[in-house]
């Protein structure tokens, strides 16, 4: 039986629509006729092996790379929109590798990020005591953790419509992965995310529904739980096993055990 | 002692016009990634409209100079805000396209200029302060060096100000390192290219001015000559950097200068051997980011 905050969701038209992306890099083509939509509430995975186009659909959303097709954000065509109005729309992006930048404080890190009249620097405070604490350091000299805390920190500070989150947990010790984890859930009290993630406990703990790419393309979509419990679609699509996947290994660590992801 | 101490002076006045061209060349290219080729005539256009002022104002006083000064440095960032808006904004990214607009508009302020002002260098007075020398350990230095010095420092400062304190100068530093993380933070970054434009053609400006003043003379080629040393002091320094540039402008000016007197005029030889060197040993330059 779906909870009423699920029927909510289903119902509510889609913060984001993607129809029909196409994306080349370099004249190679890295998305290729990817549709998919991401309800206004809760976290959507999009999930898939290694280079198979996630990060790739996430620039392509914001224009960080050329595409083609559609790209709807609460309703309104943005695909022909430049990047950075379409962040001023509304749109936090956590990039994959934190990309902060490294010759500038973190202060100066977060007070480039700030957008609105009003950031939510309180929040964002609280969030992230240890930033506070840190604010003169040059962002560059701090470990992977505290940068990415720096990088979903810029996104926060901002009233978003949606948050495009690119491997926040790649190469960080279980502990901090926990905290970046609890992160999001409180982030996606307010704000629907759209999460590239290997790491598959993570996107148990956190995602409703998933989507899953293959070859550029869009191979599955559903109810994230529905989709780790099965471990055909597991197998096939991540190349992991399900046990695996239940165990909170990453996708991305079996390729050095065989499964190339 | 005496020629050694001049022989520095001379490098530090050279070092500062390096500098000025090199400050603008080197920001463009760290935020940019344009190779701007026109840079030289943003220059001389600045020294040219300078001397036309000091000329047309038929006095060589303090505030005339100065006058001249401002003239000269508005004249470089209204040539550079244009080039950026009209010509280079349509080709970001498209590298070569650059270089080729670049060069073909290089070429072509050369003929404007020849075609204004003739194609025979404009010998030029200033203050007589300027004619006069200061003892410095025995070394009769001539002043206008000093002024040159100065108003670079006074420009390093400046732009280290307006780098580190304001909001612009912090998405420059930030474009420098990342530009398109800079507009998926949702910051229009074209702003930012033309005013990094403006800045590096005032103080290409300025620099003709000083330059003028400096060599005595005013011509067409003036930027174009400045601007091989310029771009041989952005590599050494490091694209993008700031202090990269001024420590490599004084470095390759002052190299250029002892060569020139103690190893038989080799002074543009050495300064090229020394680009081979970092660039062999160094790619990034002196203050470059590492890849």
């Amino acid at each position: 039986m779906s909870t009423a905050a699920e029927r909510s969701a289903t119902e509510a038209p889609p913060i984001l629509r993607v129809e029909g992306l196409n994306a080349r890099i370099a004249g190679q083509q890295v998305v290729e006729d990817v549709s998919f939509t991401v309800p206004a509430t809760g976290i959507t995975a999009l999930l898939g092996r290694n280079g198979v186009g996630k990060t790739s659909t996430i620039k392509a959303i914001i224009g960080l790379i050329d595409r083609a097709g559609v790209v709807e954000l609460a309703g309104e065509r943005i695909e022909k929109e430049a990047t950075f109005k379409i962040i001023q729309r509304g749109v936090g992006y956590v990039p994959e590798d934190r990309e902060v930048f490294s010759e500038l404080t973190v202060a100066e890190n977060l007070r480039l990020a700030e957008r609105d009249a009003a950031p939510r620097r309180q929040l964002v405070e609280e969030l992230f005591p240890d930033l506070l604490a840190r604010s003169g350091q040059m962002a560059g000299t701090l470990s992977g953790g505290q940068q990415q805390m720096v990088s979903l920190a810029r996104a926060l500070l901002n009233t978003n419509k949606i948050l495009l989150v690119d491997e926040p947990t790649k190469g960080l010790a279980p502990k901090i992965v926990g905290e970046v984890a609890e992160t999001l859930a409180e982030a996606a009290r307010t704000v629907p995310i759209l999460l590239v993630e290997q790491n598959l406990h993570v996107v148990r703990q956190l995602a409703e529904g998933v989507v899953v790419l293959s070859g550029g393309r869009v191979v599955h979509t559903g109810r994230a739980l529905d989709f780790l419990d099965d471990a055909r679609l597991i197998q096939r699509h991540l190349g992991v096993s399900s046990d695996t996947a239940s165990h909170g290994e990453t996708a991305a660590e079996p390729a050095q055990k065989g499964a190339a992801l | 002692m005496s020629t050694l101490v001049l022989l520095l002076f001379t490098g530090l006045g050279l070092g500062a016009l390096y500098f000025l061209v090199a400050a603008g060349l080197s920001l463009i290219y760290g935020l940019m990634g344009v190779l701007n080729f026109a840079h030289g005539a943003f220059l001389t256009l600045g020294a040219f409209t300078g001397w036309e002022m000091a000329r047309r104002a038929g006095s060589d006083n303090w505030g005339v100079f100065l006058l001249s000064l401002v003239i000269g440095a508005a004249a470089g960032a209204a040539f550079a805000a244009f080039t950026e808006f009209v010509l280079i904004r349509r080709l970001y990214q498209r590298h070569i396209e650059q270089v080729l607009v670049t060069l073909g508009l290089s070429l072509a302020a050369v003929a404007l200029f020849d075609g204004t002002w003739g194609t025979d260098p404009v010998y030029i007075q200033g203050p007589a302060w300027f004619k006069d020398t200061t003892d410095i350990l025995g070394a009769r230095v001539p002043n206008d060096r000093f002024v040159c010095i100065v108003a670079a420092l006074l420009v390093l400062l400046a732009l280290v100000f307006f780098l580190k304190k304001t909001r612009y100068g912090m998405i420059i530093r930030a474009g420098v390192e990342n530009r398109s993380m800079v507009t998926a933070l949702g910051i229009d970054v074209r702003k930012a290219f033309t005013l990094v434009f403006t800045i590096g053609g005032a103080a290409a400006g300025l620099g003709g001015v000083l330059a003028s003043h400096y060599f005595g003379y005013v011509s067409p080629m003036l930027g174009g000559s400045l601007l091989i040393f310029a771009f041989i002091v952005t590599v050494i320094g490091g694209l993008g950097s700031l202090t990269g540039a001024a420590i490599a402008a004084v470095a390759v000016a002052v190299l250029q200068q002892f060569a020139n007197f103690y190893l038989g005029g080799t002074g543009d030889f050495v300064v090229v051997l020394a680009l081979a060197l970092v660039l062999l040993f160094r790619p990034t330059g002196l203050l470059g980011r590492t890849a």
